[in-house]
Formats: C-alpha cells, sequence, structure tokens
C-alpha cells in the first residue's frame, strides 16, 4: 500500500478510548467462554494419557470402559483418518497417539459419558499396555550422540551431514565476516545460556462442545485464537469436507499463541460420530500443562565483539531450540530476531530445531524472539558494563534505523527503535536513584508482525446504525478498534457501530488471531469495508441529486456535492440513504477479503528495577516501564494493556515459570500452585510510553502491538537482577535457587 | 453413586438440587443451576476464577462441594448487579480497560467486592493481597488494581 | 532477471550460491522459478516461505509484482503467537 493512501492525521475516533462493546458481558458474567455451552442430549467427554515419556502402545483394551453404565463411545487412533502428512500429520499424531506416546500426558485414548465423573471413571478402566522407551526431555541431551531417537524420518533437508536424528531443521543467516569483525573489537564477550520451558498460562483451559453425524455434517463451538484454521484441520482429521464442519469462536480466556491449534477438538468429533450425541470436552489444568503448547526450551551461545567506543564489530549466535515430540521449534525467529535491533556489519546466526519427549510447543506470544533477545541482550549488558558504557547510548549508537539491513538480510523500512530509545533516556524511571540492593536493566526487542488472509464484512441499516462482522476471536479488546476504524469511515458514532466474530460459515477464510495481526489486518480489511460501503453510499446520494457519482464525496457521516460545479444540495447523512435503501438500489453493505502484505516491524525498549534478597534468592521488581513503537494507537487503553501483560509473562519467564520435568520424563509441576505465574502482589505498576512512528502499510499506520512487549523483559530483568546481585545470571528462570547458587558460586 | 438433595440460596433466589457427593459448589453453579459467571481455571483453588462468596465468606467454589451449600447463602458474579444498575466496580472495570480477555473478571469483581465490604479504604498493596489470589495473565494487573483503588475512592465519596 | 538473496543455510542446496538470479515479475513466479533452476530449493519452499522486497516482508502473497530494480531477499515463513 503506497503512503498517499494513509489519512495523514486529525482522526476524530481513533486515538481514543472508549468502552468496549462487549464490556457488559464481561464483567457480568454473562459472556460465554469455551466451557459456557451446552446442548441438549450432550455426553461429556475425557481423555486417556500415557503416564510416560516414550514408550510403545503394545495394546488398548477398551471393553472394561464400554462396558461401565453411561459410556456411550470409545475412540483411540483408529477412529481418524489414516495416512494424513505433513502439519496435519504431526497434529493428529499429538492429538492421538498412533504407535508410541511420545510425552507425559499424549493422549493414546478418549471416551464419552452421560456426565464427566462417569467419563472421568471410564478413563481408568481404559487398560493400556506399554513398552517403556528412553526417553530425552533436555534439549542439550536429545542432541547428543547417544540420545534416544524419537523419530528417524523427521528431519528435513536443511540439517547438515553428521546430526543426530532429533535434529530435525537446522537454520543458518547472517551477512558479512564474523571472525574479521571479532579481530577488530577491543573486547570480545562469549557466553552461554539456557531458558527453560514456560507454558502460555491463558486461564481459561482448552474446551469445546462437537456435534457429528454420519453424515459428515458438524459443528463445532471451541474456544480458538482461529476458528478457520480448526474447522480446515479437525475435517482433514476427521475426515469430513471443510466446508461441512461450522466452526464457532467462543469468547476466548486468554490464547497468547497456544489457542492456535487444535487438541481436544477432533476428538470431540470423533467421539460425537462415535456416538451420534454432541460432545463436550473441558481439559482439566493439569492436561493444559501436560499437552498443550509451552514454549521451547532452549541451550544458546552468544559471541559479540565491542570497540571501545561501543561500536559492534561482529555478533554471532547459536540457538538450539527444543519443541518436543514434532518439528516446529521456532528457532528461525530465534536466529532472525536476536540480532534485529543493531546494524551490523557482521553477523551469523544458526538455529535448530530439537525434537524431545515434550508436548508439542506451541506459539507464544513473539514464538522464539524472547529466549534469544534474553542471550544476546545480556551479552551487550555485560559488554557495556565491563567498558564503562551508557547502555543506551550503546544502543542508539548501534540501532537499526530505516535503510539498516537487517541482521536476517533485507533493508528496513521505516522503524521506530531509535525513537523508543530516545524516549526511554528521556523517561525519569532512567535517571531515577536506585536503592542499595536494587539493579537497573534495559533491553531492547524486536518482533516482525504479521499479515494473514483477512475478510471483514459490513452492512448498513435502514436506521443507519453499522454491523460488522470480522473473523479474528478477539482476545483484547479488538472489537472495540474495528468499531473505532469503522465509525472514522463512516463518520457515525462509536456506539451505532456492532462488531461480532461470524462462524466459518457466514465469513470467507480469516487466518488465526495472532503475530499481532488482528488491529493491523482484521483493522484494514474493516477501513476498506468501509470505504467500499462509503463508495455505494455516495453513489446513492449522486442518484438522487441527478448528479455524476464522482461529484459526490463522504465527510463527517455525509454525503456532500464535491463543489459548487456539482450542485448546491445539502449535505445527505447516512441514516437518510439508508432509510430508503431497499428502494434505491438494495440493502448497503461493504467487503473486503485480502492477504495484507505489510505489517511492519516492531521494537521496543524495557526499563525494569530488580531487587535481590541476599537471604532468599528472591527477586522483586520494584519499577518497570515499557516503552513501544504502535505505529499508530487505535484505543490506548488496550494498546497500553498488551504492553503491560506483555511485560507481566516476561517476568514471569524470567523469575518463576519453568517446566521440570524429574528423571523419569514425568511433568512434576503442573498444577499453578507450583507453576507460579505472576500474581497481582509480585508486581509493581507497570508504566507505558506508546511511541507512534507510522506504518507504511497500513492506512492508519497501525503496527501490531500484541507480541514485541515479551521480547525485551527477560533480558531486562536479567540485567536488573545481575546488576543487584553482582553476578552474571544465565539460566532462566532466575528462581531463588538459582540466585542463590550464583550467589554462592561467586563468593 | 446415590444423589443429595441440597436446598440453598443463591443471589437470593431459594434454589433447590439434586447432586453428586463428588460434585463441587462450581459444578453445581455451572451445570445444574445455569450460572456460567464462575469460571474454572485450575480446579486446585489456585487461580480464583471461581470465586463466590458462602454466607459472605470468598471461596473458591472448587474447592467447596456442593453439598456443603446445604442452607447457607450463596453470592456469585450474576448477582453484583441491581437489575440494569451496574456495581461501581463493574462500571470501572469497564472505564479503565481492566479486563481483556475478561476469564478472570467474574472471580476478580467477586474478590474485589468483597474487599470493599470489608475495607472501604485499602491501601495498593492491601489490594494487591488480597487479589494475590485471583490470576490474570492478560492485564499485568495495573489496570485491575487502578479500578479497585478508584471504585474504592469513589465509593467513599458517595457515602 | 531478478536478484534473489538466499539465507545462508541454502547454500549447499544452490550449488554454494547465496545470491541467485531469475526470471520473475511476481513472487509466483520467482519462487517457481527457484525451484526449477535449483530443484533442491523446492522442498524448502514448499514448506513455506516468506519473500522480502525492498523491506517489506510479503509473508505468503504469490502475487506481488518484482522487479531488477527491488532487492530481494528469501526468507523462513513468518507466523506469530
Amino acid at each position: 500500500m503506497a503512503l498517499d493512501d494513509q489519512k495523514p492525521s486529525g482522526f476524530k475516533f481513533v486515538g481514543t478510548s472508549p468502552d468496549r462493546p462487549d464490556g457488559l458481558d464481561k464483567v457480568t458474567g454473562r459472556a460465554r467462554f469455551g466451557a459456557d455451552a451446552y446442548a441438549p442430549g450432550m455426553l461429556h467427554g475425557a481423555v486417556v494419557r500415557s503416564p510416560h515419556a516414550h514408550a510403545r502402545i503394545v495394546r488398548i483394551d477398551t471393553s472394561k470402559a464400554e462396558a461401565l453404565e453411561g459410556v456411550k463411545a470409545v475412540v483411540t487412533r483408529a477412529d481418524f483418518v489414516d495416512g494424513l502428512q505433513g502439519e496435519f500429520g504431526f497434529v493428529l499424531e499429538n492429538v492421538m497417539a498412533g504407535e508410541k506416546a511420545l510425552y507425559d500426558g499424549h493422549a493414546v485414548a478418549a471416551v464419552a459419558a452421560s456426565s464427566q465423573l462417569i467419563a472421568r471413571d471410564a478413563v481408568k478402566l481404559v487398560e493400556v499396555e506399554y513398552e517403556v522407551l528412553p526417553h530425552v526431555t533436555d534439549v542439550d541431551a536429545a542432541m547428543a550422540e547417544n540420545a534416544p531417537v524419537l523419530n528417524d524420518s523427521y528431519a528435513d533437508a536443511s540439517v547438515p551431514a553428521g546430526h543426530h536424528p532429533n535434529v530435525v531443521r537446522y537454520h543458518d543467516s547472517g551477512h558479512g565476516d564474523v571472525d574479521a569483525g571479532f579481530a577488530e573489537a577491543d573486547l570480545v564477550i562469549e557466553d552461554s545460556f539456557k531458558t527453560e520451558a514456560t507454558h502460555q498460562g491463558y486461564i481459561e483451559p482448552h474446551a469445546c462442545l462437537a456435534s457429528l453425524g454420519g453424515d459428515g455434517k458438524g459443528e463445532l463451538w471451541c474456544t480458538t485464537q482461529g476458528h478457520w484454521i480448526a474447522q480446515k484441520t479437525c475435517a482433514a482429521l476427521v475426515g469430513i469436507d471443510t466446508s461441512q464442519l461450522r466452526v464457532t469462536a467462543s469468547e476466548i480466556g486468554g490464547g497468547f499463541g497456544g489457542k492456535t491449534t487444535v487438541f481436544i477438538e477432533p476428538v470431540a468429533l470423533a467421539l460425537s460420530r462415535k456416538a451420534n450425541r454432541p460432545v463436550k470436552i473441558v481439559m482439566t489444568r493439569s492436561e493444559v500443562f501436560r499437552a498443550t503448547g509451552p514454549t521451547s526450551s532452549t541451550s544458546m551461545d552468544i559471541k559479540i565483539g565491542m570497540k571501545k567506543d561501543g561500536t559492534i564489530t561482529a555478533a554471532q549466535g547459536i540457538f538450539r531450540l527444543q519443541g518436543g515430540a514434532f518439528p516446529g521449534a521456532p528457532m528461525e525467529f530465534s536466529a532472525m530476531c536476536a540480532f534485529a535491533p543493531y546494524s551490523l556489519t557482521n553477523v551469523h546466526q544458526v538455529g535448530y530445531d530439537v525434537i524431545s519427549n515434550r508436548p508439542k510447543q506451541a506459539a507464544y506470544r513473539a514464538p522464539g524472539a524472547p529466549m534469544a533477545s534474553f542471550a544476546v541482550e545480556s551479552v551487550i549488558d555485560e559488554l557495556c558494563s565491563q567498558l564503562d558504557l551508557d547502555p543506551i547510548d550503546v544502543r542508539l549508537k548501534n540501532a537499526s534505523r530505516e535503510g539498516t539491513k537487517a541482521s536476517y538480510g533485507p533493508k528496513f523500512e521505516r522503524i521506530g527503535l531509535v525513537e523508543t530509545l530516545e524516549a526511554a533516556k528521556a523517561h525519569p524511571h532512567y535517571s531515577a536513584p536506585l536503592e542499595p540492593g536494587q539493579g537497573r536493566g534495559i533491553s531492547c526487542g524486536f518482533w516482525f508482525n504479521h499479515g494473514g488472509e483477512t475478510s471483514v464484512s459490513l452492512a448498513l441499516s435502514e436506521d443507519g446504525t453499522c454491523q460488522i462482522s470480522v473473523g479474528t476471536p478477539d482476545i483484547g479488546g479488538s472489537r472495540a478498534s474495528m468499531a473505532l476504524m469503522a465509525a472514522e469511515e463512516l463518520g457515525i458514532p462509536y456506539e451505532n457501530i456492532r462488531v461480532t466474530i461470524a462462524d466459518t460459515a457466514t465469513l470467507g477464510y480469516n487466518d488465526v488471531s495472532h503475530g499481532s495481526r488482528v488491529t493491523y489486518a482484521s483493522g484494514l480489511a474493516t477501513i476498506k469495508a468501509a470505504k467500499d460501503a462509503v463508495g455505494k453510499l455516495c453513489k446513492r446520494a449522486a442518484a438522487k441529486w441527478g448528479i455524476p457519482e464522482d461529484a459526490v464525496y463522504w465527510e463527517d457521516g455525509c454525503a456532500k456535492p464535491s463543489g459548487a460545479n456539482a450542485g448546491n444540495f445539502d449535505p445527505m447523512p447516512l441514516a437518510k440513504i439508508t432509510k430508503s435503501m431497499g428502494r434505491s438500489g438494495g440493502p448497503i453493505s461493504g467487503h473486503f477479503e485480502a492477504t495484507p502484505e505489510g505489517a511492519g516491524v516492531s521494537f521496543g525498549t524495557h526499563i525494569v528495577d530488580a531487587e535481590v534478597d541476599p537471604e532468599t534468592g528472591k527477586t522483586a521488581v520494584v519499577r518497570y516501564t515499557v516503552i513501544q513503537d504502535a505505529g499508530k494507537a487505535i484505543h490506548p487503553s488496550y494498546v497500553e494493556g498488551q504492553f503491560q501483560g506483555g511485560a507481566a509473562q516476561g517476568i514471569g519467564w524470567a523469575l518463576n515459570e519453568e517446566y521440570i520435568y524429574g528423571e523419569d520424563g514425568r511433568l512434576q509441576n503442573s498444577i499453578f500452585l507450583d507453576y507460579r505465574v505472576p500474581v497481582a502482589s509480585d508486581l509493581p505498576m507497570i508504566d507505558t510510553v506508546i511511541v507512534e512512528v507510522p506504518n507504511p502499510g497500513h492506512p492508519y499506520g497501525v503496527r501490531g502491538v500484541g507480541e514485541t512487549g515479551i521480547v525485551p523483559p527477560l533480558a531486562a530483568i536479567a540485567n536488573a537482577v545481575s546488576a543487584a546481585a553482582g553476578v552474571r545470571l544465565r539460566h532462566l528462570p532466575m528462581s531463588p535457587p538459582r540466585i542463590l547458587r550464583a550467589l554462592k558460586d561467586k563468593g | 453413586m446415590k444423589k443429595i438433595h441440597v436446598t440453598t440460596t443463591v443471589n437470593n433466589d431459594n434454589v433447590e438440587f439434586l447432586c453428586d457427593p463428588r460434585e463441587t459448589l462450581l459444578d453445581v453453579l455451572r451445570d445444574r443451576l445455569n450460572l456460567t459467571g464462575a469460571k474454572e481455571g485450575c480446579g486446585t483453588g489456585d487461580c480464583g476464577a471461581c470465586s463466590v462468596t458462602v454466607d459472605g465468606r470468598l471461596v473458591c467454589s472448587c474447592l467447596v462441594l456442593g453439598a456443603e451449600a446445604e442452607g447457607k447463602k450463596i453470592a456469585t458474579v450474576e448477582g453484583i448487579a441491581k437489575g440494569e444498575e451496574l456495581h461501581p466496580l463493574q462500571h470501572k472495570f469497564i472505564e479503565y480497560a481492566a479486563l481483556q480477555c475478561g476469564i478472570c473478571t467474574p472471580g476478580i469483581l467477586v474478590a474485589a467486592k468483597s474487599l470493599l465490604e470489608k475495607n472501604p479504604d485499602p491501601t495498593e498493596t492491601e489490594v494487591r493481597y488480597w487479589l494475590a489470589g485471583n490470576l490474570c495473565r492478560c492485564t499485568g494487573y495495573d489496570k485491575i488494581i487502578r479500578a479497585v483503588m478508584d471504585t474504592a475512592a469513589d465509593m467513599r465519596e458517595a457515602s | 532477471m531478478v536478484k534473489v538473496h538466499l539465507w545462508s543455510g541454502l547454500r549447499t542446496l544452490t550449488g554454494g550460491l547465496e545470491c541467485v538470479e531469475v526470471e520473475a515479475s511476481t513472487t509466483g513466479q520467482l519462487l517457481a522459478a527457484l525451484s526449477l533452476s535449483y530443484p533442491e530449493l523446492e522442498p524448502v519452499i514448499e514448506s513455506g516461505v516468506s519473500i522480502a522486497i525492498d523491506g517489506r516482508i510479503i509473508a505468503t502473497s504469490l502475487t506481488e509484482p518484482v522487479s531488477a530494480e527491488n532487492e530481494i531477499f528469501l526468507m523462513q515463513r513468518l507466523k506469530g503467537g
């Protein structure tokens, strides 16, 4: 999209923060989430899961479960499509194990019964005979020569010869000559880092209600970030035509990337088909932890050279990501995002995608980027500290700008990194005095953002109000943003617009609510759909006035003649045109379908103060500031909310959250008591600064804001904790035992 | 298993139900009484999404058995608004954008209301510790805390 | 002819070349031409790639125009969380 298509300024609605359209439903308990649906004749499903990290499934005997009164169906892998290849094949293998159980919690069978309690009883009656196999859950161990092999056919052609079959994909990119660059440096630091797997931790467990008949026609209600991907995937897994499955997205209780795929949905459909009744499945929290989307755990080596004046001469990173039992760990994003904030002549990054006996990783907010940023920004912090340089000055000196050749290859378009760094330097937080025992850390972060397939439909009503159907589930207030953008184009009040998340039967394909794409892509499509409707409104006015169509323009909610030559007519308001639309050419609606390709990358800079208790090793985050480029904030309150939420999740990742596996390969902390996400008393207020450097790829300049906010916190907190503790922390999370060990080792 | 007959009060309505001895109060509210405002986020009392009050005491309804509701007064998120009129906390949560996905909101509102009834003038720290049993994964709590503090201030002024 | 910069990991599939030239006027033609000239790239392209044109990242579209004046980079397919 060309810049001249952009609205320069003078917004009337955009940039204000009105009440969200679904606010009342959400504060009264009326909003219907995944588990809030019921159907006549409904059965309850429950899943049988492997207690072993790696085991051959010798035999499954379902007869005792089937004999239990109230049990209506039992399914195993045999009830799904055979021979699926590619990503659908991996998803099916993850949804229901075939020959082998590949991790603790892997589904091996499922039952449907007349009550939840009976279904759970029946699960215990399904007899599964396992031949337990050696397992591996650590990324470095999984790459080692004698590591157990999970599957010797997963590695693709990118993997160089000589690697263990658990290394399934390989990435190598960069430019310049890093060895020559390191030779130019006054100081070179090389360090290794590890991060543990975390979970997206959405408070709403996966839930669905499925109905599928023997005629291959089905209905599915589920909590998902993308109901079209659910439709496509479920249809493939249970062997029906995509269009015969209608999927409705419930209100979604958080996703963060973890609800971009399916788990129980195809299982509920298979059970429903077999029982010929609707089946509802709701995961327990323990199932969510054991069997759904954690992040990768990582092992990383970083080497960076710097001159005394702060110039980075070369940078190199090796990123090993364990992504569970299937290919797909986002190591290429770790590699491509790691050094993106910096203008580098010599840079080299390598990534390894490694499989292990853990659940299949799922996307989590800027997948792959936070870990890489932690390692890289820690080394830069150490260089600044040893060379006695200001960490913001050094970052400004090396910052990527418009025209900089990115570490991942192409030149940057207009970007806002420098603006975030300058805002950080000017922020009172950066110059505020620290108390004894406290340390301050800063970090930059980068994320690509995404466009994706998008359809929006907009219809005007006779009374001059407007209804909009979008296909991207509203996770954080996006209905408000869509209504603001439509109000801006149509010139009618925000309150006169209702935005609905349409089901798969009523709108064309929409990509998932991921990649920070909703306000960008659905917003762009909403603007274009509104423009489409405005064109039709102008045409009706022109016909009424008897003047040419192009002699009419739209302003402030009215059609107006474009000048004295066009004729002298009073402005015609939208409601006046719609009142008689049925008799003047038919209903007026607007549509837009496209895959917009101009998401615009985004940068942020975070400042954090941390205090470490040397006796207990506990860290308190005492002050936090997020500065991020939003391009253009449509609804500033919800932009701030995205910044604050990203920071809070990053704080959890940095300090507490981790998947802990025992020697037996079983997950040891599968409830919220033991997997500790930040609670209200753990956090300070989180200050925000919205920087607006317009994205040339959006009519209003919007850049996605959802993901970038989780990229800087890991490093910013590690830098603050390292300063406070007087020792560099290289392993996340920096839980009290790890900090105490580091303090002890320091002596 | 033989079901138990329970007579209780929910949001000032007299209700009766039959439940399995193993069913929780949360199961009963959601599956038998069609009150799905309370959410199950964990089932182990760690997330607070199922918060309700029993005889005025804030509890996780996933840790209370349905049968224990006998003779008690239960209050849920559905009872916070009086008819059309929202509670000041509900207004402020919308105004402050104190929710993103909204799954934790019912539990947080029940908990916050319970706090303000006990302590009309809480400090930020007191609000944070009172709500420490209610997980929110979207907001980082900032806007939630501000909404509760500001509601408390408004309610003090109005009283 | 348009010049296409590859990420360095693809060198082994192009006989050591990190920048190749193909005849194409759209992103779709570009990918087809790459697969034709360098058959070993085909599985990589099939599994999903994005293309940066003068810094603007084209995640999936096959219809974006490309010309000899553009700076073109092949990238691994972008997705989000």
